[in-house]
């Protein structure tokens, strides 16, 4: 019991000329959410296709529970969740349910688990007529309906309207307090932010950063704003305390570092003012991990 | 409301458990398809009815229905077999639903034996419709029931083969045609509803090696002229099933 639930190192996926993942290294701890998050495009779905035993890594290990993906005994222990499909259209909603449901020695009660996730209406829908979210829905409770160790969630809350998102996210952490090991993908910072025991940004196939949601944002507040860009930083600066910071990251986006409180938000504010500056987005907070990937990326996360 | 309890249990069933409770969803999947009823039932009822009551073709001496009603059990085979799997499979190619089963306990020989064990058992249906229709129509079948059923084996074999070959390396869309186009010139060439006899000498080798001819000829010796064990047709079927499964083993792409 002592192998992390995910060890990936050195992590290589090509597809033809594009390199999808790009010497990738982080681990997943056992009883714990891990949350790879990352543009689309930055090797998220590749590294846990690779993970789940459907794709072949071109370099570097992995390993799930210890052992090598795709073995015939990790299918009882691992449950996934594709990004998409996997269902015939056809097929009722419980009925799939209920087939998965029989593969496994110990499943869980289907009607709770549907009842759980706001389904019981459309047991006897169609999977082709069911909403989006609703498909995303049926195919989570498929992922842990046979009481895995360890769950693959490819972007579980893709699609979903708030509620949904929000019983995902639930169910998400009630696996974590029973102790099963949940690895999941998302671009949506504010998920990765609330589920998460363990973060880890992934840009163009390679690691940026990972740490704890808390470790990655620091906690320290900011003072943001967006305007025209190229304003003239260093005369601002002068007009606040010493010791505080400004950047303009990226080209229109700012960001004051300092005491903030509201003295140097009302210098801020005067300063614009006296610039013929309107400030937009004017807002004070700690910093996301949309702001630690915009920082460390120049890129926006969506 | 039921409390959940995901703490960690995780375990395969037996594997029976696996392949019966596949195999059903198959067969429901199968009966609830109209388009795949239209193949598997009605077209091939519709033609032993039909042919047998109105003197359309001449099919030789002896009461129309004892020359059409084995034919009509090889269409039946064919079409569950070949054209209704390989265009279920196909889609659940490009569904990811191959690739959603893949990650679970049923292995994918588990998988292909569910397959199997639904289209038998649709294939039965088939049977019992298709005789009680034809001895409606005043059929009276010879010759040795096993004999017949194992014919349907091989038969089942072959053509699963040819169409799980389709299934696993075409395009959905392209198996879709494709099957439905392989099923109207088999029906039409392969000695269902037309002889054999009446196509010009020099083409008619060629038909018989076909594995519908050979289920269709295999089925009317044993059924119509009571025929032991016709071997030459199991040899056809036999190595038809063989080719075809051997090359499912190493094409079949399950995404």
């Amino acid at each position: 019991m002592d192998s992390p639930a995910v060890e990936i190192v050195d992590l290589v996926k090509r597809y033809g000329a594009r390199t999808a993942v790009d010497g990738l290294t982080f681990r997943a701890e056992r009883g714990a959410v891990t949350a790879v998050l990352g543009p689309n495009g930055a090797g998220k779905t590749s590294t846990v296709e690779i993970c789940e035993g459907f794709r072949k890594a071109d370099g570097g290990t992995v390993r799930v529970l210890g052992l090598t993906p795709a073995l015939p005994e990790l299918r009882a222990r691992v449950g996934i969740m594709l990004q998409a499909g996997g269902v015939p259209p056809a097929m009722r909603c419980a009925e799939w349910l209920r087939l998965v449901a029989r593969f496994y020695a110990r499943p869980l009660d289907c009607g709770a688990l549907l009842e759980r996730l706001g389904l019981t209406e459309h047991v006897r829908t169609p999977y082709r007529r069911l909403s989006g979210g609703q498909q995303q829905r049926l195919s989570l409770a498929a992922a842990v309906v046979g009481r895995p160790e360890l769950v693959f969630l490819d972007e579980p809350t893709a699609g979903l309207d708030p509620q949904a998102r929000h019983a995902c996210w639930e169910l998400v952490g009630e696996l974590r307090a029973a102790g099963v090991s949940v690895l999941l993908t998302t671009h949506h910072m504010d998920e990765a932010e609330r589920l998460a025991d363990h973060v880890v940004i992934i840009d163009r196939g390679r690691v940026v950063a990972e740490g704890s949601p808390a470790s990655l944002t620091g906690a320290e507040r900011q003072l943001r704003f967006r305007a025209r860009p190229g304003l003239a930083l260093e005369e601002l600066l002068n007009a606040l305390p010493a010791g505080s910071a400004a950047k303009e990251s990226p080209a229109g986006h700012y960001i004051i570092e300092g005491q903030v409180g509201p003295e140097l938000l009302a210098t801020v504010t005067a300063w614009c003012a006296a610039e013929g500056v309107t400030a937009d987005d004017l807002r004070i907070e700690r910093r996301t991990l949309e702001d630690v990937f915009l920082e460390l990326t120049g890129r926006e996360l969506r | 409301m039921t409390a959940l309890d995901f703490t960690p249990a995780p375990g395969a069933a037996p594997f029976p458990r696996m392949v019966l409770a596949q195999a059903g969803a198959e067969f429901r999947a199968i009966l609830r398809n109209g388009e795949q009823l239209l193949l598997t039932l009605i077209i091939p009822v519709l033609l032993l009815t039909g042919f047998s009551l109105a003197p359309l073709i001449d099919v030789g001496a002896g009461p129309r229905v004892d020359f059409l009603a084995p034919g009509v059990l090889a269409l039946a085979v064919m079409s569950t077999a070949f054209t209704g799997q390989a265009i279920a499979t196909g889609f659940e190619r490009r569904y990811g639903v191959l690739k959603r089963l893949g990650a679970t306990p049923l292995s994918r020989g588990g998988l292909m034996l569910a397959k199997t064990a639904a289209v038998v058992a649709v294939e039965a249906v088939q049977a019992v419709i298709i005789v009680a229709v034809g001895l409606a129509l005043g059929w009276r079948p010879q010759g040795s029931f096993l004999s017949a059923a194992l014919l349907i084996v091989l038969g089942t074999a072959a053509f699963s083969g040819l169409g799980l070959l389709m299934a696993g390396t075409l395009r959905a869309e392209a198996t879709l045609a494709a099957a439905n186009l392989v099923y109207l010139v088999l029906l039409g060439a392969g000695g269902v509803v037309f002889p054999l006899s009446k196509f010009p000498v020099e083409v008619r080798p060629v038909l018989e090696a076909l594995p519908i001819s050979a289920l269709t000829g295999g089925l009317r010796a044993v059924l119509a002229q009571g025929a032991a064990l016709p071997l030459l047709p199991m040899a056809v079927l036999a190595a038809w099933a063989v080719v075809s499964l051997g090359l499912v083993s190493r094409t079949f792409r399950w995404e």
